[in-house]
């Protein structure tokens, strides 16, 4: 089918307003083929069903809107972790505030220096998962993504990381318009964790490429905040090996528009994949997690936890897939969404989706969305807890089953006083 | 130390009067019971003193050491010290006991301009109460009320009251859903609470919570009026006879 003329229109007029990278060693040509797939399928529109709930004219449009910057005056995420720091900002590598980037066990470059060579590892990696993960449904925003990236991190792991990789995209001019491409490769038996904070633009488009090798493990912790009028479209694409784990939390607050899709195959027989992630939204808030997890080996078990606390008109959206591919039999798929509105004026869209082709699988969901308990509210308060108080303790409550997928108890308390402070400076 | 005047109460939502003029004086040091039959109006009273949403006060006055109960928040009264102790304690899941607790004390320690309790201080606390109360390590662990016994309920119900040292104790039917050793244990927290600078209001169905915590005043409440008071004898009057006769008896 020819594409819309207007999608047509759309996706050139970006294009154009794009200075797409230079020809130059292996990464040439998955470009040119990520060119190729956008063409393809032409941006998204508000038609497309996988759209639906999330209008992403502002993706999109040529230039992105001016997003002014903001400081909540409180620490980064993660400053109290042990970690190895990359810091970009606006979109770009800044050798001068990251760490030295050597570690045991691990080697981590900047997609531009290995991008320029002609033999590199990351070759049958980028943009690879990102293609598989087109079918059945389009991501033009991630093969945007491939085709215009020049900087991002590379990371093989092939052994026990000692500590995470932290990366930190800070955010200085109001009008950055950033693209960052990753690549994570963990070798059979390794393992580490990564983790992702701060706006890093007005607008920002992340692409996430994770390939687990077998006995592999891959934890992600990842802060979306701070910046109120930031928008992000961001990408995982994992594909886990036999006995591989994946875990991915996010936590999202403020940003005018955040669209997180995360894209897992699970290939390997005993594989196990987790995605989480907790946002709270006040007035001008969008957030859309799509989730898609494909079943394609046996005795493979995935989790998809999503929590969502909106108040004065904010929108949460969850749109969740469990495939299940004939032969995946002993399969163990569960899903939940959860939104808490803390008043009439916010709204929940949620679209869950199973589609079963194993007959030996246990696959459940569910998807809730309710006000705060005044039974509870009441019996906190008769104990001396004020309502603000009773009302985050309720919130964090809410929230606790998605903060609980985040393994290592020094980054989940991190988490939890990030969380802490966003409802202490929201309380009306 | 409470003190209650003509308290009229309607339902909010619908036009059903409920309290038509309570009067009752509860000194400091001593134990009040209240009886009565179902929907005469005592747990309406109780929630209407703790401040429950959903109940219209039509009329009278209701203080606690001469301060305005009915103007307070639920939380302002609490840190003035009264106290519920829930008929059905609500479950919490997702807030640990522990954590509701700590939060609860320092909140009313910080609302009385007195310094909050460290981690530390709580935990020993908490531990020689709970101890009391036969309340297990893992029962403080769990999210509050959650997956307890109904005799759990209760005893969590009386360590709140005892860490939160509250002057007025109102207890609503605590003997409910309680056999004998659980309302044994639970009025045994509740009879080491007590104290010449504490009043409690126990509100029952039934005599027998009676005789394991001994009541100063009996009121007898029916048609949301208190229409008889008297001494300990009044419940066992109750209990030989019902209710029938009483009422009859003031109708």
């Amino acid at each position: 089918m020819a594409l819309a003329q207007a999608k047509r229109t759309a996706t050139e007029a970006r294009l154009a307003a794009l200075e797409l990278p230079a020809g130059a060693g292996w990464a040439t040509r998955a470009r040119e083929e990520a060119l190729a797939r956008l063409r393809e399928t032409g941006l998204p529109a508000r038609r497309d069903e996988y759209w639906r709930y999330t209008d992403p004219a502002t993706l999109n449009a040529p230039a992105p809107e001016p997003a002014a910057l903001f400081d909540p005056r409180e620490p980064m995420p993660f400053s109290e972790v042990d970690r190895l720091k990359v810091v970009f900002v606006d979109g770009v590598f800044d050798p001068e505030a990251s760490d030295d980037l050597s570690m045991a066990g691990i080697e981590i470059e900047r997609l531009a220096e290995t991008a320029a060579r002609d033999i590199h590892w990351a070759k049958d990696l980028y943009g690879v998962l990102e293609a598989r993960g087109q079918s059945p449904v389009p991501r033009p925003l991630a093969a945007l993504n491939t085709a215009a990236a020049t900087d991002g991190i590379v990371i093989r792991v092939t052994g026990k990381a000692p500590r995470p990789v932290s990366l930190i995209y800070l955010h200085r001019s109001e009008t950055s318009d950033a693209v960052l491409h990753h690549l994570v490769r963990v070798e059979e038996g390794a393992e580490m964790t990564l983790l992702e904070n701060g706006p890093a633009a007005a607008r920002f488009n992340k692409v996430l490429e994770v390939d687990v090798a077998d006995g592999g493990a891959f934890h992600h912790v990842r802060a979306q905040g701070r910046d109120h009028e930031r928008r992000a479209a961001t990408h995982i694409f994992a594909r886990l090996g036999e006995k591989s784990i994946f875990k991915s939390f996010t936590l999202t607050v403020n940003g005018k528009l955040t669209r997180n899709e995360t894209v897992i195959e699970l290939t390997g027989d005993n594989a196990v994949a987790h995605v989480a992630g907790a946002a709270l939204g006040d007035a001008d808030f969008h957030h859309d997690d799509t989730v898609f997890i494909t079943h394609d080996a046996v005795e493979c078990e995935s989790r998809q936890v999503f929590k969502k606390v909106l108040r004065n008109g904010a929108v949460g959206v969850f749109q969740g897939k469990i495939l299940v591919k004939p032969g995946a039999q002993k399969t163990d798929g569960y899903q939940i969404s959860q939104a808490l509105l803390l008043d009439d004026d916010s709204q929940f869209l949620a679209k869950p989706e199973l589609e079963i082709y194993a007959d030996d699988v246990i696959c459940s969901h569910g998807s809730t969305s309710g006000a705060i308990d005044e039974t509870a509210m009441f019996y906190l308060r008769s104990r001396g807890v004020p309502r603000d108080e009773a009302q985050d303790l309720l919130v964090i409550a809410f929230l606790a089953e998605a903060i609980d997928e985040i393994e290592d108890e020094a980054i989940a308390d991190d988490i939890l006083a990030r969380l802490q402070a966003w409802l202490a400076r929201h309380r009306h | 130390m409470l003190e209650i005047r003509n308290l009229k109460v309607k339902l909010e939502e619908e036009d059903k009067q409920i309290l038509k003029g309570v009067d009752l004086t509860v000194d400091a040091g001593t134990v009040h019971a209240i009886m009565g039959p179902n929907g005469s109006g005592k747990s309406t009273l109780s929630y209407v003193l703790a401040g429950r949403e959903g109940y219209e006060v039509t009329e009278g006055t209701a203080t606690l050491d001469g301060a305005d109960l009915l103007e307070m928040e639920p939380e302002e009264r609490a840190a003035a010290g009264l106290f519920l102790a829930f008929q059905y304690p609500v479950e919490i899941p997702g807030v640990g006991n522990m954590t509701f607790l700590r939060t609860a004390v320092n909140a009313q320690r910080k609302a009385r301009g007195e310094e909050e309790l460290s981690a530390g201080e709580f935990l020993k606390e908490i531990r020689a109460r709970a101890k009391q109360l036969k309340i297990d390590s893992e029962m403080l662990k769990r999210p509050v009320n959650v997956g307890f016994s109904g005799g759990e309920k209760k005893r969590n119900e009386i360590l709140q009251m005892a860490m939160l040292e509250p002057k007025m104790c109102i207890l609503d039917e605590t003997d409910s859903g309680l056999d004998v050793d659980a309302m044994k244990l639970v009025a045994e927290g509740v009879n080491a609470l007590r104290d010449e600078g504490r009043a409690f209001l126990v509100i029952t169905h039934y005599q027998r919570l009676l005789d394991h915590i001994r009541p100063d005043v009996v009121h007898i409440m029916a048609g949301g009026r208190i229409v008889k008071t008297g001494g300990p004898e009044l419940a066992l009057e109750v209990e030989n006879h019902g209710y029938a006769d009483i009422l009859a008896e003031v109708a």
